[in-house]
């Protein structure tokens, strides 16, 4: 759900609007300098587009509920943390001013907890993971899945740590903490198995998309096998192609 | 669904808020939310007189009551929020309908779903009366960084060719006799995500080679004055320098509205 207005006081509000702007700012940056230079404009828009979409896909989980996918670490395995920040933030900011989710005044908010803090968490586990781990690209989809698996509480907590300092409401820290916990696990656990499967499906076909696998060998040679069929002694005299 | 016939958020009219400046809205919008948000508990004249407020701009702009109300439906997660807050929150009980709940609580819902409704109906408000190229052009003029307002092009522009591509996977999966009814299913869903993003992707990578055969070098001029810059760049004169050089000189404006390149 996006943080409404009206939710935090304005203080925490502004606070995290200042937070969300710095980490766009140096986003910025980075994605020009170490991940799509020139290409960032029409790569990134494209990949903003596609996060709005997968977040309109809904996945059942039962009895007629169903959720859909944050992409923040989907997103970072798939383009690189800073591309993702700056197409999730764009999400959240068309969002906010052309679909009327989530407060323009908690903009900010929205940008930190959905969009920099699961972006930086999913990735971040996502490298310790590959730095420990035998470095195959087999194991991509699986800590891709893991990163979001942790991603998707850390936002929570979070959430529940503002609320504590700029809620409107006063609500025990516990019981807030132990409910946010207990829904976005399940909500990680579903955002886990998704990614993983998405991030496997794009290896399979396009190994080179995959951000968080380039340092890795995805290939497998080409190997050119001839048979002794396939190889006739001498052409036959032309018959004239079309014919 | 085409690019050019505006938002679905949008109501073409005429009214002064139409009219007004992209850049002005999103001014007021946030200033009017920041006064709401900083407004404190008990001053029931000032959310009344904000609420008045909006209530004048909201007809002042034309757009009809009902087309509002149907989108007030991004409203219910707070609506079931602000339900759980009184059963939660700290403080004195008070019974009402044998429930205890907590006062506290109660006037903070009652306060959050205020505000909250105060943002959703001054946001419609904006979308409504708004063209997405007005608006990014709007974000442009207040200083929004190049880069950002680039990115939010090329997503509102492919936005609609993006999720058309999701609906027609749909489609084919349940022409094939598909529904995914529960998690077992999600495996299938999974892999039209990752299709998704690679066809995404790679109309990405199309969009910018289209682009630098036309001159791009990584920056769009922004054309401030034109707001309104027609959809098809005028010919004449510009014709000979050719197709090149007027795609390159195309103002955000006229990338926007021009009709989706199925690059």
């Amino acid at each position: 759900m996006h943080v409404p207005d009206g939710f935090f006081d304005a203080p925490t509000s502004a606070a995290t609007a200042v937070v969300a702007a710095s980490a766009i700012g140096t986003s910025l940056y980075l994605a020009r300098r170490r991940e799509l230079d020139d290409r960032t404009a029409p790569l990134a828009g494209l990949v903003a587009a596609f996060v709005f979409a997968t977040q309109m896909l809904n996945f059942p989980v039962a009895g007629g509920t169903s959720g859909h996918l944050m992409g923040g670490a989907l997103a970072a395995v798939l383009v690189g943390p800073a591309t993702a920040i700056l197409c999730l933030s764009v999400v959240f900011l068309v969002q906010a001013l052309l679909f009327a989710d989530g407060g323009i005044t908690a903009l900010g908010t929205n940008i930190l907890l959905m969009g920099v803090v699961t972006v930086l968490v999913g990735y971040g586990v996502f490298r310790v993971l590959q730095a420990v781990l035998p470095k195959r690209a087999s194991l991509v989809p699986l800590l891709a899945g893991l990163g979001a698996l942790v991603s998707v509480p850390a936002a929570a907590l979070v959430f529940v740590g503002l609320f504590e300092v700029g809620g409107t409401v006063d609500v025990p820290l516990g019981t807030l903490a132990s409910a946010m916990l207990g829904v976005h696990v399940l909500i990680g656990i579903g955002e886990a198995v998704i990614t993983a499967a998405a991030v496997a499906a794009i290896l399979k076909v396009r190994p080179d998309l995959v951000h968080g696998a380039r340092r890795l060998p995805t290939a497998t040679p080409l190997v050119v096998r001839t048979s002794p069929v396939a190889t006739p002694a001498a052409p036959a005299a032309p018959t004239g192609g079309e014919a | 669904m085409g690019a050019g016939h505006g938002h679905r958020l949008h109501f073409h009219g005429h009214s002064a808020l139409h009219r007004a400046a992209a850049h002005h809205k999103v001014l007021a919008l946030l200033g009017f939310m920041l006064v709401v948000v900083a407004t404190p508990r008990g001053w029931w004249w000032a959310y009344l007189a904000e609420g008045v407020l909006l209530g004048g701009v909201v007809l002042a702009s034309r757009v009809p009551l009902g087309f509002l109300a149907r989108r007030m439906v991004v409203e219910t997660p707070v609506l079931v929020f602000a339900a759980l807050l009184p059963l939660i929150a700290h403080g004195e009980r008070v019974d009402v309908l044998g429930l205890s709940l907590s006062r506290s609580g109660l006037e903070g819902a009652a306060l959050l779903l205020v505000k909250a409704t105060f943002g959703v109906v001054a946001g419609l408000t904006l979308a409504a009366t708004t063209e997405p190229q007005a608006l990014l052009a709007g974000l442009a003029r207040l200083r929004l960084p190049h880069q950002l307002v680039q990115i939010a092009a090329f997503m509102v522009r492919y936005l609609d060719v993006v999720t058309d591509e999701m609906r027609r996977m749909r489609v084919a999966r349940e022409a094939r006799g598909f529904t995914a009814r529960d998690p077992r299913h999600w495996g299938v869903l999974a892999r039209s995500v990752g299709a998704l993003f690679i066809r995404s992707y790679e109309r990405g990578e199309r969009v910018h080679l289209a682009m630098l055969a036309r001159g791009y070098d990584g920056r769009i001029p922004l054309d401030l004055d034109r707001p309104q810059a027609p959809a098809v760049a005028p010919r004449g004169h510009g014709h000979a320098h050719g197709h090149a050089h007027e795609h390159a000189a195309a103002p955000v404006p006229a990338l926007l509205t021009a009709p989706a390149e199925h690059a």
